[in-house]
C-alpha cells in the first residue's frame, strides 16, 4: 500500500512544511527536508517512524531512502521512540575541565539509566554526551529539549530535572 | 569539459588533455595507474575514498585525481613520496574496519581492496581497537551482502540513482555508524541490479547464486553473447572445469557499455536445471525409453517418413525458438524445405501475419543501439522496454535525462525510471485508433496531398490534446524515433499498428524501428525461418503456414526446436491441443518437462546457451558469433549437428557440413547485405476499427519467463519478474464484479474457464484484464489477446 502524505502528516505539519517550501525554489522541494522532518517529529512525540519519513518523501517528491539518509544522519532526529525530555550533557574540553563528568554520573544515577536510554516511565531520555554546544563560557552545561542550562552543579541539575513536568 | 586542448605533465611525461577533464580520466587514457575505489567512469564523481590522491605542483596538499580538473601546464606526480605517502595513509584508514576474512570472501582474488592492499598496505596493522561490525541485509535473491566489508565508496548508491534510476540503496547513519543499505528490509527491484556486484570494489556485494561455489582464480574467462533480449549484450562466462559458474558483462560501448541486465547475468543457472534432458529418448506405448543417438534418429526419421508418405510433408509443422542460433534456424528451414514443406516459423508470439509479404527484411531497431541515446523524442508503441530490453531502456533513459521527450502508447501503465512526456494507456482494441488520431494531427499540418486510403484510416479518429502534444513533440524533434515493442508485435492488429506507426514516422520525419523480443528475432527472418521467405528475406515461391496457423490447423506432425509450445506460443491452448492431438511430435529440446513428455514421441537432447557455437544477429543487424565454452551436458548435441545428421539421413542435398563456420558462411552468403530499412515496408489496412465491446485480455510475458532457459534459472525465478498465475484487474472492474484482492475468480475465454486469484492492479485500464503468460495456470485460456469474461468463483 502506498502511504499518502495527507493521512500520515497532520494538517498542522503540512501547513508548516508549506510555509518552509515557500522559502525555496519550486523545483527544489527537497531543500525543505530538514524542516519537514522536524515538524513530522514534533507531531509524533519526538521521534520519526518509517511511515512519517515515507510521507515526507512523498510530500517533497524525494525517494524514501533519501529521507532515511537525512533522518539517520542528523542527531536531532530520532528514529526510535524516546522519552519526553531529551537531555544532552556536553563533555567536551571546557565543560570537562569544569566537572562535566560529575554531572553525567549524577544524571545517570538519578535517573537509573545509562546514556542513550530512556527511563521506564518514558519521561527522560539521556541522548548523548555532546561535543561542545558552543556555550563554553557557561560550562559545564547541558541541553534539555533545545534549551541550554549553564554553570551546572550536580545539585543544580537535580533541581532543574525535578522542575520538569 | 571544453574541446580546448591543453598540455599537462604527469610523472615527467607530457600529455594532451581537454581542458576541464578530470585528472584521473587523463591518466587512465594514458595508462598511468592511479589507485581508486569510488571513482568509476560511468558514475558521477564522489571523491570520498581519497585513494587517488596525487601530488600536484604548487598545491599545498595532495589532490584527489578523480575530482581535480586539469589545467594547462599542470605538473602532477602520481608516484612521488608525497603521493605514495598519502595513498598509503588512506589505505591504512580503509583497512581499519575491514575484516580479515579474505579466505572465505567470494571477492578474494578479484578484489580491488586486496590488490591495493598488496601495493599500498602495511604489513602490520597499527589499529588495536575493536573493528566495527555491520549486520547483513537481505536485498533479494540475486545479491549477497556482507556489509562489514563495505568501504563506503557509494558506487552502488550512485548506480541506483544515476543508472538504474531507482534510488533504493542509500547510506544511512553517519561517521562510524554509516551503513549502506535500504534502511527498511526489502529487495532491490531494478532489472539491472546485478551490476552493483561488479561495481563493488570489495566483497560487500557479491553474487548470491555464485556464492561459495568457486574461487575466482580457478575460473577461466570465455567470451559470449547474452541469449535473451535482442540487444546481444557482450558477456564473459566464467568456467570452472566444464561448468559455467557465472556470467559478467564484457565491455562494448556500442552495445551494452559495461552493463548487463539481471536476466542475462543469472540465466546460466538454467543450464544445470534438474530436468535437463541428457540422452535421446523415444516413447513407445506411453513409456519413455533412453536410447543411443543412432537408434533415436533412425526412429525419428522413420516416423517422419511415414507421415510424409501417408499425408505429405505439408502435414509437418516446424517451430523454432527465436533464441536459437542463426545456423540452427537456417538448417531447420533448409531441412523443412528439403522435406517439401514451408511450414516453418520462429515468430511464436505473433498472430497477425496479414502483411508479412510487405514487411522489412528483418525487424530493425531503426537506429544503432548507441544512437538511441541521442534522440530528442521517442514514441514507444506497445512496449515494456524497461523489462523487455533493459539495455535499450537505459539508452532511452539517458536521452530522457538529457531532455528528450519519451512518449508511450501501452495497454498497461508500466512504471518507468525516467520522466515520460506523454502517455496514453488504452485497451488493446483502442491502440490503433490512438495512432490514427496522432496521424490525423500530423496530416492536418502537412502540406502534402493525402492518399485516399490513408484518409480512410484516420476518418473515424477523434483527436484530443494528448494526441496533439505527441504529434508536436515528434515534429519538433530533429532526431525522433518511433518504436514498436513486444506487445505491439503480439497484438491482433499488429499490421495496422505497423502501418500507422510507419506513417507517423514518415510524416513526422522520425525514424521507425522495432524492439524485437528475443536474442535472435532478427536471425529468424534473416535465416529464412519464416514460411514466406528464404534466407536473406528473399521471397519464397510458395508460402507455408505461419506459427499460429500451424497450431490452429492441428497438423499430423510437429518438429520443435528449443520450444515449449504451451508456454512460448501466442495461443497456449491451441499449442497444447495441437501437440496432444498430433500423431508425431519430435522435440529437439534441452529439457524434459511434464508437458513435453506428455505429447512428444521423440526427445532429442540439444545443447543450450554456452554449450553451442553459433551466431546471433541483434536488433541493429549486428552479427555476433560465439563459441561453445563448455561441453554439452550428458549426450546432448548442438541442434545444428542433429539437423545435419537428419538431413543426411533423408539424403537431402547440402547437409555435409564439417563445422558450424561452414554453415555460417553459407547463411552469410545467402543473406548478402543486411538491409536496414523499415520505411514504407507496411500494408495499409482498409479501415481502422476500435473494438470497445466486452472485456479485453492483455497478456504480458514477465521478464524472467521469456524462454526455457530463464524459466529454469532458480534465482531469477525468485524475483518479482515472473508470472504470478493471477488475473489482474483494476479497482473499478473488481467492484463491478464484487471481487477483492486474493479472491478466486472464474476467468473464461472461448468457452474454457480456469480459476485464478485476483490481484487488484490499477495499471490495468478499464474493461481490461491482464494475465501473465508462460504460467501453467493460464494455458487453458488460450489466445494472448481477445475477449474474456470474469466472475466471482
Amino acid at each position: 500500500m502506498t502511504v499518502t502524505a495527507k493521512t500520515v502528516l497532520s494538517e498542522h505539519t503540512r501547513s508548516e512544511i508549506d510555509r518552509w517550501l515557500k522559502k525555496y525554489p519550486e523545483d527544489n522541494k527537497q531543500s525543505a527536508v530538514l524542516a519537514a522532518l522536524r515538524e513530522a517529529q514534533h507531531q509524533n512525540e519526538g521521534y520519526l517512524t518509517t511511515a512519517l519519513m515515507d510521507a515526507v518523501a512523498e510530500y517533497l517528491g524525494m525517494s524514501n531512502i533519501a529521507v532515511y539518509e537525512v533522518a539517520s544522519f542528523y542527531s536531532m532526529f530520532e528514529t526510535k521512540p524516546v522519552g519526553r525530555h531529551s537531555i544532552s550533557v556536553c563533555t567536551n574540553i571546557s565543560c570537562l575541565l569544569m566537572g562535566a563528568d560529575d554531572i553525567v554520573d549524577r544524571l545517570e544515577k538519578k535517573l537509573g539509566i545509562k546514556t542513550g536510554d530512556t527511563t521506564a516511565d518514558g519521561k527522560f531520555y539521556i541522548k548523548r554526551e555532546e561535543e561542545c554546544l558552543a556555550a563554553c563560557c557557561g560550562g559545564p552545561m547541558m541541553m534539555i529539549d533545545h534549551k541550554y542550562y549553564e554553570n551546572l552543579t550536580p545539585d543544580k541539575m537535580d533541581e532543574i530535572l525535578d522542575n520538569l513536568d | 569539459m571544453s574541446d580546448e586542448q591543453i598540455t599537462i605533465e604527469v610523472d615527467g611525461q607530457s600529455l594532451k588533455a581537454n581542458k576541464g577533464q578530470m585528472l584521473i580520466e587523463v591518466t587512465d587514457a594514458n595508462n598511468i595507474h592511479v589507485p581508486r575505489f569510488c571513482y568509476h567512469k560511468k558514475l558521477t564523481v564522489a571523491a570520498n575514498c581519497r585513494m587517488c590522491l596525487v601530488e600536484v605542483e604548487k598545491m599545498p596538499k595532495p589532490l584527489p585525481a578523480c575530482a581535480t580538473p586539469v589545467m594547462d601546464g599542470m605538473k602532477v606526480k602520481t608516484r612521488s613520496a608525497i603521493a605514495v605517502d598519502a595513498q598509503k595513509s588512506i589505505m591504512e584508514f580503509l583497512l581499519i574496519n575491514h575484516p580479515l576474512d579474505c579466505p572465505i570472501c567470494d571477492q578474494g582474488g578479484e578484489c580491488e581492496l586486496q590488490d591495493m592492499a598488496m601495493g599500498y598496505g602495511g604489513d602490520v596493522s597499527r589499529y588495536q581497537e575493536k573493528k566495527r561490525v555491520v549486520k547483513d541485509k537481505n536485498i533479494g535473491p540475486l545479491i549477497q551482502t556482507d556489509l562489514t566489508r563495505c568501504i563506503h565508496c557509494t558506487r552502488c548508491v550512485r548506480f541506483g540513482e544515476e543508472v538504474a534510476g531507482l534510488r533504493e540503496i542509500g547510506a544511512t547513519g553517519r561517521g562510524e555508524n554509516m551503513e549502506i543499505g535500504t534502511y527498511i528490509e526489502k529487495s532491490v527491484r531494478s532489472e539491472m541490479s546485478g551490476n552493483i556486484i561488479d561495481l563493488c570494489p570489495v566483497g560487500a556485494l557479491t553474487s548470491k547464486p555464485f556464492r561459495y561455489t568457486a574461487r575466482t582464480w580457478e575460473l577461466i574467462q570465455k567470451e559470449g553473447i547474452a541469449p535473451h533480449d535482442s540487444v546481444g549484450s557482450n558477456i564473459h562466462l566464467h568456467i570452472k572445469g566444464d561448468r559455467v559458474k557465472r556470467v559478467v558483462p564484457a565491455s562494448n560501448e556500442a552495445i551494452n557499455e559495461v552493463w548487463l541486465s539481471d536476466r542475462d547475468r543469472f540465466s546460466y543457472e538454467g543450464i544445470y536445471s534438474d530436468d535437463r534432458l541428457q540422452v535421446p529418448m523415444i516413447k513407445t506405448e506411453g513409456v519413455w525409453k533412453e536410447l543411443d543417438w543412432e537408434t533415436a534418429l533412425t526412429f525419428a526419421k522413420d516416423r517422419l517418413s511415414d507421415i510424409i508418405a501417408a499425408h505429405g510433408a505439408e502435414q509437418i509443422g516446424f517451430l523454432a525458438a527465436p533464441s536459437a542460433t542463426t545456423e540452427e534456424l537456417y538448417l531447420l528451414q533448409k531441412f523443412a524445405r528439403g522435406l517439401g514443406t514451408d511450414n516453418i516459423d520462429g515468430r511464436l508470439r505473433q498472430v497477425d501475419f496479414s502483411d508479412q509479404d510487405s514487411v522489412p527484411q528483418f525487424p530493425w531497431l531503426g537506429k544503432s543501439i548507441a544512437g538511441i541515446e541521442t534522440v530528442q523524442s521517442a514514441f514507444l508503441i506497445g512496449s515494456h522496454v524497461r523489462k523487455e530490453q533493459p539495455i535499450i531502456n537505459h539508452r532511452l533513459r539517458k536521452a530522457a535525462l538529457k531532455g528528450a521527450a519519451i512518449m508511450l502508447l501501452n495497454p498497461i501503465a508500466y512504471d518507468y525510471n525516467y520522466p515520460i512526456a506523454e502517455k496514453r494507456i488504452v485497451a488493446p482494441g483502442q491502440m490503433a485508433m490512438e495512432l490514427a488520431a496522432v496521424l490525423k494531427v500530423l496530416l492536418a499540418s502537412s502540406t502534402q496531398s493525402i492518399d485516399d486510403q490513408i484518409q480512410q484510416c484516420i476518418n473515424n479518429a477523434t483527436v484530443s490534446d494528448a494526441h496533439k502534444k505527441i504529434a508536436k513533440r515528434l515534429l519538433e524533434a530533429d532526431n525522433a524515433i518511433i518504436l514498436l515493442g513486444n506487445i505491439a508485435t503480439a497484438h491482433p492488429q499488429f499490421s495496422s499498428l505497423r502501418a500507422l506507426a510507419g506513417l507517423l514516422a514518415k510524416y513526422s520525419h522520425a525514424q521507425f524501428g522495432y524492439l524485437s523480443e528475443a536474442a535472435n528475432s532478427a536471425g529468424v527472418w534473416l535465416a529464412g525461418a519464416v514460411p514466406h521467405r528464404t534466407a536473406g528475406g528473399k521471397k519464397n515461391s510458395q508460402t507455408g503456414m505461419d506459427a499460429n496457423k500451424m497450431l490452429q490447423a492441428k497438423l499430423r506432425a510437429y518438429m520443435l526446436m528449443g520450444v515449449e509450445p504451451e508456454l512460448d506460443c501466442w495461443d497456449s491452448r491451441a499449442a497444447r491441443t495441437a501437440m496432444q492431438e498430433a500423431e508425431l511430435v519430435i522435440a529437439l529440446t534441452a529439457y524434459r518437462s511434464d508437458e513435453i513428455e506428455n505429447y512428444a514421441d521423440v526427445m532429442l537432447p540439444i545443447s543450450v546457451f554456452a554449450e553451442t557455437a553459433g551466431t546471433y544477429i541483434n536488433n541493429e543487424g549486428n552479427s555476433q558469433s560465439f563459441t561453445g565454452v563448455v561441453p554439452p551436458l550428458g549426450e546432448a548435441r548442438p541442434a545444428w549437428k542433429i539437423l545435419r545428421v537428419l538431413g543426411n539421413m533423408f539424403e537431402l542435398n547440402g547437409f555435409d557440413y564439417q563445422s558450424v563456420e561452414q554453415v555460417y558462411n553459407e547463411v552469410r552468403q545467402q543473406i548478402g547485405d543486411i538491409k536496414t530499412d523499415n520505411m514504407d515496408r507496411w500494408q495499409l489496412p482498409a479501415t481502422i476499427e476500435s473494438n470497445a465491446t466486452g472485456l479485453q485480455r492483455i497478456t504480458e510475458i514477465p521478464m524472467n519467463m521469456i524462454d526455457p532457459l530463464c524459466r529454469r534459472a532458480t534465482a531469477l525465478q525468485q524475483t518479482k519478474d515472473v508470472a504470478d498465475g493471477a488475473v489482474h484487474i483494476n479497482a473499478t472492474l473488481a467492484a463491478n464484479n464484487k471481487l477483492d484482492n486474493a479472491d478466486n475468480a472464474e476467468v473464461m475465454q472461448d468457452e474454457k474457464s480456469v480459476i485464478m486469484k485476483v490481484i487488484i492492479d490499477d495499471r490495468v485500464p478499464d474493461n481490461c484484464v491482464l494475465i501473465q503468460s508462460a504460467h501453467p495456470a493460464q494455458i487453458d485460456l488460450g489466445a494472448a489477446f481477445g475477449l474474456i469474461k470474469i466472475a466471482k468463483a
